[in-house]
């Protein structure tokens, strides 16, 4: 009989037997029971009854009944703690046992024994055996402490072994070195701020020195160990780099992966035109091949790394396309990994090939599979602008197959094509439509009804389309009703007479009969915009759609980097930092990658300029493809450029009128012009759901008109809506009416101040301003005669200054100017003189003559008067402007008591040609983003942070021009303040 | 690190149940088995996380074996290590079915206990585990001191993988490469993608402690002996190999963890103290330049919606001296199959319909020739909408060459403590190159 038989026995009063049989006298019987009670234990039957009898045959010369003992012992020792104490003694004596074996298995057994009174009695032998003349017992020894921690942190610190354990890393016996490595690395993991590893260059020496001779266990534990320190300088990192690189060749997968952590860690360190650090990554493609090789769950383990490793480090496997094309056998998890990865480094060069993969893959089985197949297709198509047409068709073959789900696939992803190539595919609208009956899963459905919208007027029976959607409408998940309403209104802006009956049922449908909020809400903005401004109504919802990005499942890159850093874990396998998957402090503390050398970018603006410096460190592939830079880095709440309506000329209302037919444009009356031109919006149009639709509720600026003609809403608008009070608050929170409005102010003109006393010209005093009037700069002079006699023949003339100003006519005083007359004049003023560099910048000679004499004076312009009308940059210009100006030309001031909230000093800004660009918004503090362009072309950007209820804000600016900064800052001032 | 390790048979009882921490519990052992083994689904991956228990799994025949922590650990690790256990299980018992395991689940016990601590993988040679734990139950005394120190020198030193004090009278040695070609061609003949990922394999009986040296006709070696114009003495080809002009560029490769590594990185010398026995020294992988012993060029035809045909014919490229054998062609035939006719010229060919497959079966075929199969294939009509996938054509055949062209060159045997010198030692070469997935799109 063999021992399989011990599985099968159920027997009634069978402890009872093994009872008998373990006090046997017979040794092999005795054995032969506790291999019984073994079993039972395994299939997990309570034996815990047999506790004294098991315990009593501890006491053996026999290694292989002993260890049956032993791992009886481990498990059930907990719930018989008092019983446990009989082992005790045994395990004392076996770790004074000549043989080494026994010795370190009774500290290894004891050490498992959770048990308080227990471990008491472990500290002594524990101690000797740490310093056990073996390696083997010291090896153990050495996890022991780990596990005696696990139990009792105190007491290991209180004791001392700590230490011994660090003394351990220097052990002769490289097995030793790895288990203290080991251990010391998992305590430490729970002490987060201790020094436990106290990692210096003499330790790390001796770490790569135990890592050539250690088992290849052992070489995993130094490695990860390894990857937690942070050379000093790259010199170090790449010496380190240097002497990880063999094990690249290692045939244990687990130690190519930790070493290719290192590596990936320490090369951050490497400047990258070091020749190094390009050979570094020609030696990490071949062995990340390799793993493709081993057994497919090690292929997961490795897929899931390589994903991390081309997002971070594209360049490394950008030829090894191939490798990752799916064999027919491979498990499915590998197959799905695989896919995931041919995407990412598909690239114009390789995608024939890669399209011919895909398509292959889309006939497969698996319907995962197929579907992420015929997503990849679109996603190649959106990366690829090349391959796009190739694309549009190998979908539209798919499409042909008629197979369910890849039709709604495949539906799905040319509705993103379309988003990123606009009117260039639309002539497969037709294929689309016939297979509109299929589509029964919601993300299709939502999708097509999308493009139907879109495409409204393309689309001959577009109404009658989207009218068999809204028969099941209340049946549809969210996602379909939201697309189904807009695509309705869409179509109503496109074709208005036919529609209307259609555009109020799907209306009402969303407001009343339906108890999702925000269907309800958009229904209600769509009611609104389209009974009070047909025409913003149409510059909203069909307002041009930002091109959607192409790497929309890129790893965050933060996460990434600290996904990096735990390269062959769990955590890398999960894409998930450890602290989602991992219970309590342990082992959860966020790891960094450490910073290149000589990368010492100073931070320029404290936001602004941290912001943009760590873009510029980043990979680029993150930032969305419509280059709305600013828009993502800034987190500025303004649409993206094409959005942006502009303020729309009366000529309109022709097109308004049209727009409403019959029906609407009663309501519209005279209001139409007032609210369109005042219809600043920087709304975006509901967008298709990947972009986010909450982007709608923007920052609309309503018009004042907008209240008034709500009261005469469509019929069938819900009477409380009708009510005037109701709507002007809710307007007021979904529309968020108190800023943005505001009529435009004109540029400040500062009082005139005497120029020129009277006691020094001989009687003649002028006072002046300057001002800028439609584009035009004009001095404003007063001429006062305080003599007694008449003067006439006046005439003016400036030095050369700074900005190049110069009378740009004669100096008009027509009449004889009389004592104690007063004239004004208004001169204007050109830019095109003769130009030197001024003290103070803004300073102007004048010299006046008249019939009496020629009088000099010097005066200073605001430097505003040179602002010109068209200084607002566009965002994108503007930002990359702003990262281009470097940061020694940036200066800051304080702006005290302005009482402006940013709305209304954004106002104040425009009226004297200062623009605002972007606005964001962090916590109560405003930050506005402002351009200024002088008349000789100088650019000046500025950042002007207001925080709410602070009368002091803050103006940075940056130009090319340094010393310009100053003076802008005092036109701030001036402006603001007044 | 591992917290557990559980070994189920295929309806999820536990036959090997063995606990390192403290934070799990027995209810991982159901966990895995309800979700995992009992789940419905297809297995999506050998990773499943079941309220925050993480759980590595591989199967070997209808065994699971399971790995389970609470922690970040080494993913890649423990699946070595699972491998690893399983590679010890067979070399004490034989294959890993559920008879084998019931049998020995003591001696397993005892190895888990010894190779996993704390849930650290330890020492898991075989070659140093069968010096003290074996299965005669022997008792603690029988080693004297000299014998348990050695014991455990060897479990913890550096060559952890040889025991001192081997002694053979003849000294042989015998090397294998074995090779497997992968390729995926298109319908057309072009090669989508072909590799070969070959293994050398090493059978040593040398007394001593002996230190070997390797050498192959890697291209960047040739090169570089060719740059210093000095041909190392080495160079000539003592081992039965062709001229050795040829050299090979070698993708990758790694080595058996008695390879010192570092030397191969600076020299690219491969030498190291071999394991006594049977071993693999190295794996290696080629893309370039490699011979594709088969070609299979196939020609299927719809003919209305009930009757396929298909044509395919195969040519074998290698020098006519040489013999193919095993050589096996399965052509996959749509679900619906109601029938098939097939006329072959050569071996016999079989529809074998519970494997949805044409199976022709050739004995031997020479280099540089050529055979036709062809079929009828009659379907069923069928309201089935899916079309029918097409799996590739696959071959498996066996050649007494290394399509990567590979060739061993030397490997020589010193052994300073005892007297017999290189040439005592008897060594012996042979070429395998096998199919590995040679698929044929149709």
């Amino acid at each position: 009989m063999t021992d399989s038989k011990y599985f099968t026995t159920t027997k009634k009063g069978e402890i009872f037997e093994l009872k008998a049989e373990l006090n046997s006298d017979k040794k092999e019987k005795k054995k032969e029971a506790v291999k019984k009670v073994i079993a039972s234990m395994t299939v997990g039957k309570d034996v815990s009854a047999l506790f004294p009898d098991v315990v009593n045959c501890m006491q053996t010369d026999n290694l292989e009944l002993k260890k049956l003992v032993y791992l009886y012992l481990m498990n059930y020792a907990k719930s018989q703690p008092d019983m446990a104490i009989m082992a005790v003694n045994t395990f004392v004596k076996d770790c004074e046992d000549p043989n080494p074996l026994i010795r370190a298995l009774a500290v290894r057994t004891m050490g498992c024994i959770r048990v308080d009174k227990i471990t008491e009695y472990l500290c002594e032998p524990l101690r000797k055996c740490l310093k056990d003349e073996d390696p083997y017992v010291r090896k153990t020894a050495a996890v022991c402490v780990a596990k005696l921690h696990d139990i009792n942190a105190q007491l290991v610190e209180d004791q001392g072994f700590l230490d011994t354990l660090k003394d351990l890393i220097s052990d002769s016996n490289p097995m030793v070195v790895a288990n203290a490595v080991a251990a010391l690395s998992e305590i430490a993991e729970s002490h987060p701020n201790s020094n436990l590893l106290d990692l210096n260059p003499q330790t790390i020496n001796k770490l790569l020195t135990a890592l050539n001779e250690c088992t290849e266990w052992g070489q995993i534990f130094i490695l990860d160990c390894l990857a937690n320190y942070t050379p000093r300088d790259d010199r170090e990192s790449q010496s380190i780099c240097e002497r990880v690189t063999p094990r690249l060749s290692h045939a244990n997968s687990a130690v190519v992966l930790s070493a290719v952590k290192v590596l990936m860690k320490f090369m951050e360190m490497l400047p990258k035109d070091l020749d190094y650090y390009g050979t570094l990554l020609k030696k990490l493609a071949p062995p990340l091949v390799t793993l493709l090789s081993a057994e497919p769950e090690l292929q997961y383990v490795a897929l899931r790394n390589i994903n991390l490793i081309v997002q971070k480090r594209p360049e490394i496997l950008k030829h090894e396309m191939k490798v990752f094309f799916v064999k027919y056998n491979d498990p499915i998890y590998v197959k799905l990994e695989k896919l995931d990865i041919m995407i990412r480094l598909a690239s114009q060069a390789n995608i024939a090939q890669v399209l011919a993969e895909l398509k292959e893959y889309a006939t497969e089985v698996d319907v995962d599979f197929v579907r992420k197949a015929v997503r990849a297709i679109g996603r190649c198509a959106i990366k690829v602008e090349q391959s796009a047409e190739r694309c549009v068709s190998t979908l539209l073959d798919l499409i042909q197959t008629k197979v369910n789900y890849v039709v709604q696939e495949a539906i799905v992803v040319i509705k993103d094509i379309f988003r990123k190539y606009p009117n260039k595919y639309e002539s497969v609208i037709a294929t689309l439509c016939e297979n509109l009956d299929s589509l029964d899963e919601p993300e299709a459905r939502a999708a097509m009804i999308w493009i139907v919208g879109e495409y409204a007027e393309r689309i001959d029976n577009a109404d009658e389309l989207l009218e068999s959607f809204l028969e099941g409408f209340h049946d549809e998940s969210t996602q379909v009703q939201l697309q189904l309403l807009t695509a309705i209104v869409k179509l109503f802006l496109k074709k208005p007479t036919e529609t209307q009956e259609l555009v109020q049922q799907v209306l009402s449908l969303a407001t009343q009969d339906s108890d999702n909020p925000d269907l309800r809400d958009r229904g209600y903005i769509y009611w609104r915009l389209l009974s009070t401004d047909p025409v913003a109504a149409k510059e909203v919802v069909l307002a041009e759609k930002p091109l959607i990005s192409e790497e929309t499942d890129l790893i965050e890159p933060t996460l990434l980097d600290e996904l990096i850093c735990h390269i062959g874990t769990l955590a890398s396998v999960y894409h998930k930092p450890p602290s989602a998957f991992v219970e309590g402090g342990r082992g959860v503390q966020h790891k960094r990658l450490p910073a290149r050398a000589g990368s010492g970018e100073s931070a320029e603006s404290p936001d602004v300029g941290q912001a943009v410096s760590a873009v510029s460190d980043a990979p680029p592939a993150v930032i969305p493809s419509q280059g709305d830079l600013l828009g993502d880095l800034l987190n500025l709440d303004l649409a993206p450029p094409t959005s942006n309506v502009p303020p729309v000329p009366s000529s309109m209302q022709m097109g308004a009128m049209d727009l409403l037919g019959g029906g609407l444009d009663s309501l519209m009356g005279d209001e139409s012009e007032t609210s369109a031109s005042h219809y600043r919006t920087e709304v975006q149009s509901p967008q298709p759901p990947e972009c986010s639709e909450r982007e709608l509720g923007g920052d609309v600026g309503g018009s004042p008109a907008m209240g008034v003609s709500l009261g005469g809403a469509p019929v069938g608008m819900p009477a409380g809506l009708g009510a005037a009070p109701a709507v002007g608050g809710g307007l007021g929170d979904l529309f968020d009416l108190g800023g943005g409005v505001g009529v435009t102010a004109g540029s400040y003109i500062p009082p005139k101040t005497v120029w020129l006393p009277a006691m020094k010209a001989k009687g003649l005093e002028i006072s002046g301003t300057f001002a800028r009037r439609s584009g035009v700069i004009h001095m404003d002079l007063s001429f006062t005669n305080k003599a007694m006699s008449v003067m006439t023949d006046f005439a003016i003339q400036f030095n050369k200054n700074s900005f190049g100003l110069a009378p740009a006519g004669p100096l008009q005083v027509l009449t004889p100017l009389s004592p104690n007359q007063t004239v004004d004049v208004s001169l204007p003023l050109s830019t095109t003189g003769p130009v030197m560099k001024m003290e103070p910048l803004n300073n102007l000679q004048v010299a006046v003559k008249n019939n009496i004499d020629v009088f000099y004076f010097s005066c200073q312009y605001p430097i505003s008067l040179l602002f010109v009308e068209d200084g607002k940059m566009d965002r994108q210009v503007f930002l990359a402007t702003w990262k281009d100006i470097p940061s020694e030309n940036e200066a800051q001031f304080q702006i005290k008591d302005c009482h402006l909230n940013s709305d209304a000093a954004s106002n104040k800004l425009q009226g004297s040609n200062i623009f605002t660009v972007a606005k964001r918004t962090v916590d109560t503090q405003d930050m506005l983003y402002q351009s200024v362009k002088l008349t000789n072309g100088i650019w000046m950007l500025a950042e002007l942070r207001i925080q709410t209820g602070n009368p002091n804000s803050t103006l940075s600016v940056k130009c090319r021009a340094p010393e310009v900064s100053q003076y802008v800052y005092q036109c701030y001032e001036l402006i603001l303040r007044n | 690190m591992i917290g557990g390790l559980f070994i189920y048979n295929h309806k999820g009882e536990v036959l090997i149940s063995r606990v390192y921490r403290d934070d799990i519990g027995r209810n991982a052992v159901d966990a895995f088995r309800v979700n995992v083994i009992h789940a419905r689904q297809q297995v999506r991956s050998p990773v499943t996380n079941i309220a925050r228990t993480s759980f590595f799994h591989v199967k070997r025949s209808n065994i699971w074996l399971a790995a389970v922590t609470k922690q970040n650990v080494n993913a890649a690790m423990v699946f070595e290590f699972l491998y690893k256990m399983c590679d010890v299980m067979t070399a004490y018992f034989g294959k890993i079915s559920e008879e084998n395991i019931k049998n020995n689940f003591v001696l397993i016990y005892e190895l888990l206990d010894e190779i996993l601590d704390f849930g650290y993988p330890q020492n898991s040679e075989t070659g140093a585990l069968k010096t003290f734990i074996t299965q005669q139950g022997i008792k603690s005394q029988h080693h004297t001191k000299e014998e348990q120190s050695q014991i455990t020198s060897q479990v913890t030193g550096q060559i952890g993988w040889r025991r001192e004090g081997i002694k053979y009278r003849r000294n042989e040695l015998f090397l294998d490469v074995l090779e497997s070609v992968n390729l995926l061609m298109s319908p057309q003949g072009q090669v989508l993608s072909a590799h070969v990922s070959g293994r050398v394999v090493m059978k040593s009986y040398l007394s001593g402690m002996p230190e070997c040296k390797f050498g192959m006709n890697d291209k960047i070696v040739i090169d570089k002996q060719g740059k210093g114009g000095t041909t190392d003495e080495a160079g000539k080809s003592e081992l039965g190999g062709s001229s050795g002009k040829q050299s090979i560029a070698i993708d990758d490769c790694t080595f058996h963890q008695c390879v010192r590594l570092s030397k191969f990185d600076s020299e690219r010398s491969i030498s190291f103290i071999p394991p006594d026995g049977e071993y693999e020294l190295m794996r290696y992988r080629t893309t370039k330049d490699i011979i594709l012993p088969f070609r299979v060029i196939p020609l299927v035809r719809e003919v209305g919606r009930t009757k396929l045909e298909v044509k395919v014919v195969i040519k074998s490229n290698f020098k006519p001296s040489l013999l193919a054998q095993k050589i096996e062609v399965r052509i996959p035939t749509p679900l619906n199959t109601s029938g098939v006719q097939v006329i072959c010229m050569k071996g016999k060919a079989k529809y074998k319909a519970s494997e949805n497959a044409i199976v022709w079966k050739i004995k031997r075929m020479a280099g540089m020739k050529e055979s036709q199969i062809s079929a009828e294939i009659e379907l069923l009509p069928t309201n089935d909408k899916k079309k029918w996938a097409r799996p590739p054509i696959s071959m498996n055949f066996e050649v007494p060459f290394a399509p990567s062209g590979l060739k061993v060159r030397y490997l020589k045997v010193f052994e300073p403590k005892l007297n017999y010198s290189d040439h005592d030692v008897i060594k012996w070469v042979r070429y395998i190159g096998r199919s590995g997935i040679y698929e044929t799109r149709c």
